[in-house]
């Protein structure tokens, strides 16, 4: 018994936690949804009832359809199984329609979807070293399933907010370990269609881009660039494009429609709920700049733009004292920032791993310098990051101040009361399990996180409960309501930008030779 | 991992589910016009709060005793008093004497939700949490896996978060109450067993085995010496307690007997709602009204790490007993959710079918004494294959009940076929512990108890 335990000791956990994870899921179907909920009931609606070359124009709701093609043909397949639930939903007038029988299976087509994630937890588990005979709880695969399984961004954005990240993460998590495992025909298709679900993902295509072509189309994989191989390159080529050719395909007449769609100019360098990157704290910056110039009386408080004490009520932030931020200038700040990460696996690449490392800090130089950058986008950098996490100190603690100021910094996106509970425990749960994991996966050589880290993340509680308790029962609640929001991103700003840098530094510092890549 | 993590993450994990079950609906929503214990426990803090001690359980014109009445004993009215304040500081309106009548409203139900968690934090979960460490046999490990199953109890998350009650609150008193017993600490667990007593009248099924118990240590010490000074030190504190509680009623004798009155309504009907107890299927006995929501639990969450598979059994049998009152507060949702992820998970957790041998199961004895007549007989196999069929048969009857249309001469058809069949699981289990206790080593059962 003790020989054949381990392998289904393994699996079985595997299952217990999904099978876990499941439940709570489905004891979360009658929270609180936002206005996504409606925006994927409308696309269930116009793909089911609507012909194809209607799908990019119509308008009826405000929530038009702005994920590519891919996306729509998998809501189209959903509203299949939706039309057994409750035809209702799928009428394009019925705005807004929430009927139980609607949000079941809302709902459960996403927890349903999530078994694609589960596929991919599980594959990236077996791309981890060897264990060295440790205990359950204290394997790395079993830590990296709990982390990423029980991952708190991805709990509270896809089963109460409402999305289909985990679904998307699953592809995303698949082409990676499809890399680390060398199969990297897979893992450019998986991409080709991740990035046809969802464009977002363009932030790591550069990512990708570089290290395919660096260490699979030149054929060896050490310092000095020789035997490129046009065959494998133009095979890539046409995997891509025939992905896109799928998925394009049907729409290749209204091409601009559609990319208008998809990139619609929004206004305003940060959502109303400022994400908490450098753009959060230029426009702290600014805002201070302005007060003390106008203490000083080096500012006429007449020319200052209206609406710059009560920020966040308009999309569109003035800068006072500082220069606009342009969408060009933050498109070029996001390209300088990821720029020395891809010259680093470019000269210097480190197989899957440099791969894995440079592929977050382009999903994180992205959302640090991004135009309109949203709060959730903050999981493209924290889940890949788990992997890295499970294996080296150094990103073990880089990921434990990302995961928890990122995790934080989503609290905003649920602001009932109802839900209040909810995401404190579910953010307990999380963090306690990967502070301690860690701490005891890499015990040896002293504390994980320095005491001004410790200090900065034991600050988060005093934060939320200002923010969350206090501040709202003070006068301040009726002038300035956006007060602990902006207090939020630019206090989570801090956390992130500092992971960044440091995530930077450990990547342009680390020798390859020594690390040892797994393959199969 | 540290065990206080463990422990963390078990608890939040427990709080989780508990808060998620929350959200549904609860007792009598938006049922005109009687409403249900929702209402009722709403119904108690407007009368403690704004009716002096001597009318909370007379019939007078601002307390009309057959709209809810109070039929719980005093501490029950002191936590309803209690959080009749909070709730006055939030908003007058919920307890406004007669004009908050079937008061409805989200934030009220979040409060009185939140009354709920409060209680269970401090007092059930403490209890299970010590329980489990100084009971369980095991390693750390265990003991937490343990307590998650004990924490993830359907039956009791979906009465007190769903159909709203607080039961974690009589129960947790009696669960300290063992607790102290357990550890040698008697007046503390006189005390804790006796506020169990005085919050839900219930409590008196569990009072004849503390009792058994108690005077069995004192005569065991001696009826004439020492063990005649801890008997009186613990009436005593019985004493001291129940007057305590009492105190505003002792007066009057008046008071006093319309207080049993309340707490024993013979005048009651025999079966309310459609209740799953042995009455409804016998039918003839004449026997007092069996408040259908009493849960006879305690001990069998306990002994979950001892015989884990009979234990998960009869809980799961437990909450199915519960399906007709669930399905008609619209818990349907979380009763499904939460019977299966207990079922696996405590399968998972405590290897509760790896553990069924029939040692185990506690059956050797009973083992040794057919196998001179049925020498094949695999008594853990068929156990196993009766557990996974009923299993099937309580699932297949979940669904009919809400699935399919009862034929029209019978109307009740399903929650009757639930009465039975949860019956006869009762019926199979009294008699299976019944068995194990007989057959019990004696040094194995004092070894429990002076643990």
């Amino acid at each position: 018994t003790v020989m054949a335990a381990p392998m289904t000791n393994d699996q079985s956990c595997f299952f217990a936690q999904a099978l876990g994870v499941s439940f709570l899921k489905c004891l979360l179907i009658n929270a609180y949804h936002s206005t996504d909920f409606e925006v994927h009931r409308n696309w269930l609606a116009l793909t089911h009832s609507l012909p194809v070359p209607q799908w990019y124009y119509e308008a009826m709701s405000e929530w038009t359809l702005d994920y590519p093609p891919l996306f729509a043909w998998f809501e189209y397949g959903l509203s299949h199984i939706a039309w057994f639930f409750d035809k209702e939903m799928l009428v394009v007038q019925n705005l807004n329609y929430a009927s139980p029988a609607t949000i079941l299976f809302q709902r459960l087509s996403v927890i349903v979807a999530d078994v694609v994630f589960f596929y991919a937890v599980k594959e990236c588990c077996k791309c981890l070293r060897e264990d060295k005979g440790k205990d359950l709880l204290g394997k790395p695969s079993f830590i990296l399933t709990v982390l990423l399984l029980w991952n708190f961004g991805l709990l509270i954005v896809d089963h109460i907010h409402f999305q289909y990240n985990g679904f998307l993460f699953g592809v995303l998590l698949l082409s990676i370990a499809r890399h680390f495992q060398n199969r990297h025909f897979e893992g450019a298709l998986l991409f080709s269609v991740l990035f046809n679900l969802k464009h977002i993902y363009l932030y790591i295509a550069p990512a990708y881009g570089i290290y395919l072509l660096r260490c699979f189309c030149f054929t060896q994989s050490n310092a000095e660039v020789s035997g490129f191989s046009v065959v494998r390159l133009v095979t890539l080529g046409t995997i891509v494009l025939s992905t896109f050719a799928v998925s394009f395909g049907p729409f290749i007449g209204q091409l601009p429609q559609v990319l208008s769609r998809l990139f619609p100019f929004k206004r305003g360098l940060c959502h109303a709920y400022w994400a908490p990157n450098i753009w959060a704290l230029y426009n702290i910056a600014d805002k201070a700049f302005s007060i003390l110039g106008v203490k000083f009386k080096l500012l006429d408080i007449n020319k200052l733009p209206k609406a710059s004490m009560t920020g966040g009520l308009v999309q569109e932030f003035q800068h006072s004292v500082l220069p606009s931020v342009s969408p060009l200038a933050t498109l070029v700040c996001t390209l300088l920032s990821i720029l020395p990460a891809l010259f680093r696996i470019w000269h210097r690449p480190n197989g899957a791993r440099g791969f894995l490392c440079c592929l977050v800090i382009c999903a994180l130089g992205s959302f640090m310098f991004g135009w309109h950058v949203h709060e959730k986008a903050i999981l493209m950098a924290i889940l890949p990051l788990s992997l890295l996490a499970v294996e080296s100190r150094e990103e073990a603690r880089i990921f434990l101040i990302l995961s928890i100021t990122g995790h934080y910094s989503l609290f905003p996106l649920l602001f009932t009361t109802q839900e209040l509970p909810i995401k404190i425990f579910l953010m307990l749960l999380f963090t306690i399990f990967s502070l301690i994991s860690l701490k005891t996966l890499f015990r040896k050589g002293g504390a994980l996180l320095n005491p001004l880290e410790a200090t900065y993340l034991l600050g988060l509680i005093p934060l939320e409960l200002i923010c969350e308790f206090v501040y709202p029962l003070t006068v301040w609640q009726k002038t300035f309501p956006f007060l602990p929001l902006m207090l939020t991103s630019v206090y989570c700003a801090l956390g992130v930008t500092y992971a960044f840098i440091r995530l930077y530094i450990s990547l342009l510092t680390c020798s390859d030779s020594t690390k040892k890549i797994k393959t199969q | 991992m540290e065990n206080w993590s463990l422990i963390s993450l078990c608890v939040l994990l427990g709080l989780t589910s508990r808060w998620t079950v929350s959200f549904h609906s609860y007792s009598g929503a938006g049922k005109q016009p009687v409403f249900g214990d929702y209402e009722a426990q709403r119904h108690w803090q407007e009368v403690t709060y704004n009716l002096p001690v001597h009318e909370w359980y007379f019939n007078t014109t601002n307390n009309a005793l057959n709209y809810w009445g109070l039929d719980y004993p005093h501490l029950t009215a002191y936590h309803s008093l209690a959080c009749a304040y909070v709730a006055k500081l939030l908003n007058p309106e919920w307890v406004e004497l007669h004009a908050s009548r079937v008061y409805e409203s989200h934030s009220h139900k979040l409060f009185m939700r939140v009354t709920v968690l409060f209680t269970d934090i401090l007092i059930y979960i403490p209890a299970v949490l010590l329980y489990c460490f100084y009971f369980c046999d095991g390693s750390s490990k265990q003991k937490v896996a343990t307590a998650l199953c004990i924490l993830l109890y359907p039956g009791l998350i979906l009465i007190d978060y769903g159909h709203f009650q607080y039961n974690s609150v009589s129960l947790g008193l009696a669960l300290w109450g063992i607790l102290g017993l357990g550890l040698g600490w008697d007046l503390f667990g006189s005390l804790a067993f006796t506020l169990a007593l005085n919050y839900k009248q219930m409590e008196l099924y569990h009072s004849l085995p503390f009792f058994c118990y108690l005077l069995g240590k004192c005569i065991k010490q001696g009826l004439t010496g020492r063990g005649f000074f801890h008997l009186a030190k613990i009436s005593l504190t019985v004493l001291v307690t129940f007057a305590l509680c009492w105190m505003p009623f002792l007066s009057d004798p008046k008071q006093r007997l319309q207080v049993l009155h309340r707490l024993f309504p013979i005048g009651r009907g025999l079966f309310e709602d459609k209740v799953a107890n042995t009455w409804c299927s016998l039918n003839c006995i004449p026997s007092y009204h069996v408040c259908e929501k009493h849960l006879i639990i305690t001990e069998v969450c306990l002994v979950i790490n001892e015989i884990p598979l009979i234990a998960i059994w009869f809980l799961l049998a437990s909450t199915f007993s519960m399906l007709p009152l669930l399905v008609k507060d619209g818990l349907l949702l979380p009763y499904v959710v939460t019977s299966l992820a207990f079922l696996f998970l405590s399968l998972y957790l405590l290897s509760a079918l790896e553990r069924s041998t029939e040692e185990e199961l506690r059956l050797g004895l009973d083992r040794k004494l057919t196998q001179h007549w049925l020498p094949k007989l695999n008594l853990s196999r068929i156990i196993k294959w009766k557990f996974w069929f009923s299993l099937v048969a309580m699932a297949a009857l979940s669904f009919m009940s809400v699935w399919l249309e009862p034929p029209a001469k019978l109307p009740d058809l399903f929650p009757v076929l639930v009465s039975v069949l949860s019956f006869l699981h009762f019926l199979g289990f009294v008699t299976y512990f019944n068995l194990v206790q007989l057959m019990e080593p004696q040094r194995k059962k004092s070894q429990k108890k002076t643990n």
